[in-house]
């Protein structure tokens, strides 16, 4: 479904991707790991189409995509969920959602998306007529993916959805990332620095290091190379 | 009193239409522009042309000032800011004051350093024939003007709170990453932005323009320059701010001139100004924080 061809993104002359190739496949959920400035960013911003990459290639859905648009990107079927949340404060949470269905025109189908996020999210709906910025980071973070669902996308890309919350919030967001990946068969790329949660629903993981993908393996093969277990998995 | 205090809401009006431009484009854009008074002296010398060569029809002079007024400001943003959008923010305001010096030079040329009034057989249905409101007798044109500018608000309000756009543009105040990241063209928002904030200043210019009958290539630089200081006041990211402080200042304005000599009204009107600011620093409606700034 999608596919990062030997891409090399540059900031100026820094050279932030050093030829990252990736795939992830229809209904799978694959986590990009490593630390910080590693290039996890840049790859989002990449196939976001926030910034543009020197050479190779993205693939999403067989239609080639490397310097489009964000709009583009988005009606291609790409939603992030950013890191932090990214809520737009001051807008109530309904309008959140709104913002997050901007390229469609289906007035019908985005009320029944808005229902069907209440189903999944009840909070869309509790706190619909509030400020988004009101809420605690918990609630943000559903709403952040409620928003970004709003899109339809084939594929959610979430950069951090760990951060800043606690361990048992964190499960229940996971949890909800397989079921929402079950039921609706949609492709997930989880961004992560915590490895072992985003392995523990991922089917494959791959590893940045100074913008190169040094290990490309299955999660459970990731959960027991040592090599992972001493730098990423808090195992000595 | 009651008069004066409609010529003084009539005033007040207009420098609230004014700082209410500011106000749009720098809670989007996070600049201040410079020559927004000199898009309200082509805002106000577009409505002459048009009144005084093709009809004399207000209406037709307003919307004149808004198309122009609308195109001219995205032609600014697209030429210039939106090269500058990283650089540091003195660039695009020397870029402002760059666009205020070529639209006066403009002007100058086109129409010359003298004064141009809307000639009387014109202009006298409108500013002469009046409706009496209780004792007093108010003027069309006056009338006009401040029910035009009040009706502009209004619509700006509900343009901002309900439009799907004008939703997207407080969204991309909010957070233009986040707003990148749900497709909207953040471009295209500065762009219409800038161009919806000038329109704002040319319909003041025409208002302005035909309630005193002058025109003349400099009519914008101390408005501009009270309207600027109406939106610091009103906590330079607050629309309610900016038309509060812009209606305060009108009213001061209009009858500090029963207390002191005329000449002194501008005077009055920054001493006034400035000393709401000692009192409140981050402006009537600021919370000392922008509104409208990212959230974490």
């Amino acid at each position: 479904m999608l596919q990062l061809n030997d891409v090399h993104t540059w900031y100026g002359s820094v050279h932030a991707l050093r030829g990252v190739s990736l795939t992830v496949g229809e209904g799978e959920i694959v986590s990009l790991l490593g630390g910080n400035a590693c290039g996890k960013s840049t790859t989002m911003k990449t196939i976001l189409g926030w910034v543009k990459p020197r050479s190779g290639e993205v693939i999403f859905g067989g239609q080639r995509i490397t310097g489009k648009r964000p709009p583009q990107i988005v009606d291609a079927g790409i939603a992030p969920v950013l890191e932090r949340r990214r809520m737009f404060p001051q807008l109530t949470v309904r309008e959140n959602l709104m913002m997050g269905a901007w390229r469609r025109r289906d007035t019908a189908g985005i009320a029944k998306d808005i229902d069907k996020m209440a189903e999944i999210f009840p909070v869309t709906a509790s706190r619909a007529g509030q400020a988004a910025g009101t809420l605690s980071g918990g609630e943000q973070q559903m709403v952040a993916m409620a928003r970004a669902l709003m899109a339809r996308p084939k594929l959610l890309i979430m950069d951090e959805p760990s951060m800043g919350l606690s361990p048992k919030f964190v499960r229940t967001i996971f949890d909800l990332i397989i079921e929402l990946n079950r039921r609706e068969g949609l492709s997930i790329l989880v961004v992560e620095q915590n490895a072992n949660m985003a392995l523990s629903i991922a089917s494959r993981g791959y590893v940045l290091q100074t913008g190169e993908v040094v290990i490309a393996d299955t999660a459970d093969a990731l959960l027991n190379n040592p090599q992972m277990q001493k730098a990423y998995l808090g195992i000595a | 009193m009651f008069e004066q205090l409609i010529n003084g809401l009539t005033q007040g009006s207009i420098y609230a239409l004014l700082a209410l431009g500011f106000t749009i484009i720098f809670g989007v854009l996070r600049m201040v522009t410079f020559a927004h008074g000199e898009v309200f002296m082509v805002g106000a010398y577009s409505g002459f042309v048009v009144f005084t060569h093709l009809q004399d029809s207000l209406v037709l002079a307003i919307v004149a000032a808004v198309v122009t007024t609308f195109l001219l400001g995205a032609l600014m943003e697209i030429v210039a800011f939106r090269r500058l959008r990283d650089a540091p923010h003195f660039s695009s305001l020397l870029v402002t004051i760059g666009f205020s010096v070529v639209l006066t030079q403009l002007a100058l040329l086109i129409f010359g350093a003298e004064v141009e009034a809307i000639p009387m057989r014109q202009i006298e249905g409108l500013a002469f024939s009046e409706i009496r409101i209780g004792e007093v007798y108010v003027s069309y044109l006056q009338l006009s003007v401040l029910g035009v500018a009040i009706l502009i608000m209004a619509a700006t309000f509900l343009f901002f709170k309900y439009s799907r756009l004008g939703t997207a543009i407080r969204a991309t105040a909010q957070d233009h990453e986040a707003a990148m990241a749900m497709g909207v063209d953040v471009n295209r928002i500065f762009t219409v932005t800038f161009a919806f904030g000038s329109m704002m200043g040319g319909i003041a210019g025409v208002l302005i323009g035909f309630y005193y009958n002058l025109f003349y290539p400099t009519m914008g630089v101390m408005l501009g320059l009270k309207a600027f200081s109406a939106a610091v006041i009103g906590g330079l990211a607050s629309m309610p701010g900016a038309i509060v402080a812009g209606l305060m200042i009108g009213v001061v304005e209009v009858f500090s001139v029963d207390f002191v000599n005329s000449s002194f009204r501008h005077l009055i009107a920054f001493v006034f100004m400035f000393a709401i600011l000692l009192i409140r620093p981050q402006g009537l409606f600021g919370s000392g924080q922008l509104r409208g700034a990212r959230g974490d």
